[in-house]
């Protein structure tokens, strides 16, 4: 039996603001050392699925600089291992991928090549540890020609997801889309395992239909439906999450340093793997007081933090205060500056007697849609003077050095756009 | 500059207890996530060193274990690369070990013969420090020398009857050495670290080793020092040899502490200390735990007191425990209410519940690797 993965990785991930604006969601730090894509790559080593191709469109840099050639998850193996599929340009006149099913259709000569028997189909920026070893099982048993793995969600969220019923025996009778009335709460994780000559055939139907817009939820599974195919539906019950939203990534991420985490980290039979840093341990200093929060390599902690997410490489100075936030890779945090729910991407600099995150809530003026909750956004590379206050539901673009503005304080809800 | 390493790799001749029992002392780890070999091994590759032999001959598993391929120094290559260079018998030879380091480069000439570099740099893998060995190499060459040796001058605070001690000419030629003489003689010390020509390297050997004498210093250097150009050349970071007592080895590691040395070891972007990576997550630091003055590897969790402690990876601190003044080795598990002060704690080890334990006076526990308290 062979199995073959395709991972999504080329979502744009417009809903986290500056965050993605120079970055595929994939490649989004989390937890402190990782990047979203490797919870999914990671699941597939340790499911024993060693050949995956990972599709990447939007802003693929850092991601793939982070893949490599697949070592940190042991795919750099002859026959198999790690494959990046970006678009390409082609006689028959391939272009952009036009949407998930699309990105699937133009691989189809490189999943030819493996002759896989079943096809799994992943997205890069899920945070959950899953064998995908169950849902194949699952997938043989039913002689399913899809199965769909899917969790039970609350009625008031399922108007955010791919929603199935099911009849008794799990095999799905209606999908709907992102609906507004919700015919069931069983919601789509996005993981798909196909019988390949089933979904060869399907893609290539879709591929020539003008009206279709390429997509798995939108298109795929309905005409699947409609055509009365043997679709089932794989009941998920561990710990799941769509990080797609600035308040989710951040709940997501302290939701993983709890004391007792509903993802742990630190499982032994459960390895996540990732791209690591040569960088020496931690260092805690005498005065410092750190409590419930991940300290990464290569971190200097000389004040306060609570609460939060430190990545590699920060050092937190004296007499600052950290709580509620995550602080990405090689953020420098100058003395007395006090930091409270924010996310400081990566090689900014924060001055000395800073404050972010003081004050009362107040609605974006940048854009409501993404900044909707009391989180600060400081973006990638950007350097805050000493003695600013920025407030609540503010955000700061990436690449910005604030010495060249003439600005001492942000209020709530205002933020320096480029 | 072509340059092929050689590093020594320990004998039974350390002093480091229970904490040797299992493992060579150039594989005894250091500063939470490293080995001792690490330094001189990272310190040859940031040199632009790339064909590297390691000999190993007590107590090797563990050791090469870390090494694997080379992969984590770059040195997994088509051309040069690691190579494990341990005792064999052969039709030739039916010794079954190295009766020396002379004896143990001279078993394996092929290795230097068929290395393209003509000059060789031999380290020890039990020396902690982060160098940059090219301009050693330059002043090897501009002084014409046939051997250059590594030295330091201290300032007192080291037994000087455990080094060899260097007297220098006014042109930095060395002109005597005392090895491990009870008298202090010179401030001057010799790290360990010996760079010679290729070609003159093989020579001495053939005309030494045969005849008995297997110690390329006490056999073959300080016996010919008039008859050859050694020169002496000057380190003045930080260098500590962990392999000399086992309060040498826990006054390294609490050196991490200290600002200046975390600086100079690990925080050179060009120079990287390199180690065998394990994969674990982010020290996680629960609500009622409380770490101060502490160096926190990757993996552990910690859910009492650390002060002034050095811990390796996944390490557990139950709640209530109290670990002051120790440096807790790799997987070790610290059950509630525990407290542990001024002791080396060994892999994998166990301290039940509620179990107390404080060195004596000034003494220092080792806790041997796998024990359950």
């Amino acid at each position: 039996m062979r199995v073959l993965a395709i991972i999504l990785a080329g979502g744009q991930g417009t809903r986290l603001g500056v965050i993605t604006n120079n970055l595929a969601k994939p490649a989004v730090p989390f937890g402190g050392k990782y990047r979203m894509i490797d919870f999914t790559l990671s699941n597939c080593v340790n499911s024993n699925i060693n050949t995956v191709g990972v599709v990447t469109q939007y802003m693929p840099h850092r991601l793939v600089e982070h893949l490599g050639i697949g070592k940190p998850w042991d795919l750099d193996i002859k026959g198999g291992g790690l494959h990046i599929l970006p678009p390409y340009l082609s006689r028959s006149g391939t272009s952009w991928y036009q949407g998930t099913a699309d990105a699937v259709y133009q691989n189809i000569e490189f999943i030819e090549r493996y002759k896989p028997d079943f096809v799994l189909l992943l997205s890069g920026d899920h945070v959950y540890k899953m064998d995908y070893n169950d849902i194949i099982d699952y997938h043989i048993e039913k002689d399913a020609d899809g199965t769909i793995a899917c969790m039970e969600v609350p009625v008031s969220e399922a108007h955010r997801f791919g929603i199935m019923v099911t009849d008794p025996f799990n095999r799905i009778i209606e999908f709907q889309e992102k609906p507004k009335e919700p015919r069931g709460t069983l919601a789509s994780l996005g993981i798909y395992v196909f019988k390949w000559n089933f979904l060869k055939d399907a893609l290539i139907r879709d591929a020539q239909d003008n009206t279709s817009e390429h997509d798995f939820g939108k298109n795929i599974i309905p005409k699947a439906l409609n055509e009365n195919s043997q679709l089932y539906a794989f009941n998920f019950e561990g710990y799941w999450r769509d990080v797609g939203t600035i308040e989710s990534y951040l709940d997501c991420n302290l939701e993983i340093i709890s004391p007792l985490p509903p993802l742990d980290l630190h499982d032994e039979n459960w390895k996540i793997y990732t791209q690591s840093e040569e960088l020496p341990p931690a260092f805690i200093a005498k005065g410092a007081s750190v409590v419930k929060s991940f300290v990464s390599e290569g971190s200097e902690i000389y004040g306060t933090v609570e609460n939060s997410v430190i990545f590699q490489g920060v050092t937190v100075s004296e007499g600052t205060y950290v709580k509620d936030s995550i602080i990405m890779n090689n953020v420098f945090i100058g003395k007395n500056s006090y930091i409270e729910k924010t996310i400081v991407a990566e090689n900014t600099i924060i001055g000395e007697s800073v404050e972010i995150g003081k004050g009362k809530f107040a609605e974006s003026k940048i854009d409501k849609k993404i900044y909707n909750s009391d989180i600060t956004v400081i973006g990638f590379n950007s350097k805050l003077k000493n003695k600013m206050t920025i407030g609540k539901n503010c955000v700061i673009d990436n690449e910005v050095d604030l010495n060249d503005y003439d600005v001492q304080e942000i209020n709530s809800g205002e933020g320096i756009i480029k | 500059m072509r340059v092929v390493g050689l590093i020594l790799s320990g004998s039974t001749k350390d002093n480091l207890d229970k904490l040797t029992l299992k493992r060579t002392s150039t594989a005894v780890p250091v500063f939470g996530k490293y080995r001792a070999i690490d330094f001189t091994l990272s310190n040859m590759v940031n040199s632009g060193i790339t064909n590297v032999g390691v000999f190993t001959q007590y107590n090797p598993r563990s050791l090469m274990d870390h090494l694997g391929s080379g992969k984590e120094w770059n040195l997994d290559r088509k051309r040069g690369g690691l190579f494990i260079l341990q005792p064999f018998i052969s039709p030739q030879s039916r010794k079954m070990y190295y009766e020396g380091t002379a004896d143990a480069i001279f078993q394996n000439l092929t290795f230097l013969r068929r290395s393209y570099e003509d000059f060789v740099l031999i380290g020890s893998g039990d020396h902690i420090y982060n160098m940059d060995f090219r301009p050693l190499f330059k002043y090897h060459v501009k002084n014409g020398a046939d051997i250059t040796l590594l030295t330091k001058t201290v300032e007192g605070g080291i037994n000087f009857s455990q080094y060899g001690q260097v007297i220098t000419d006014e042109n930095n030629r060395i002109t005597q050495i005392y090895e491990k003489d009870p008298q202090h003689r010179s401030d001057k010390i010799f790290l360990g670290v010996y760079f010679i020509n290729k070609a003159f390297l093989m020579e001495i050997l053939y005309a030494n080793v045969p005849n008995g004498k297997f110690d390329l210093l006490k056999d073959i250097i300080i016996p010919n020092l008039s008859r050859m150009r050694v020169f002496s050349y000057d380190f003045d970071g930080y260098w500590k040899n962990i392999k000399k007592s086992v309060d040498e080895y826990y006054n390294t590691n609490m050196d991490i502490l200290k600002e200046e040395v975390r600086k100079e070891l690990f925080y050179s972007p060009e120079r990287k200390i390199y180690t065998k990576l394990k994969d674990s997550a982010p020290p996680k630091i629960n609500v009622n735990a409380e770490v101060s003055n502490s160096f926190i590897s990757d993996g552990c969790i910690i859910n009492g007191v650390v002060r002034n402690s050095v811990l390796s990876r996944d390490v557990y601190i139950g709640a209530g425990s109290v670990i002051e003044d120790c440096i807790v080795l790799q997987g070790s598990y610290l059950e509630e209410g525990s407290v542990i002060r001024k002791t080396i704690i060994d892999k994998n080890v166990r301290i039940r519940s509620g179990k107390k334990l404080e060195g004596i006076g000034n003494e220092i526990n080792v806790i041997e690797k796998g024990a359950v308290l």
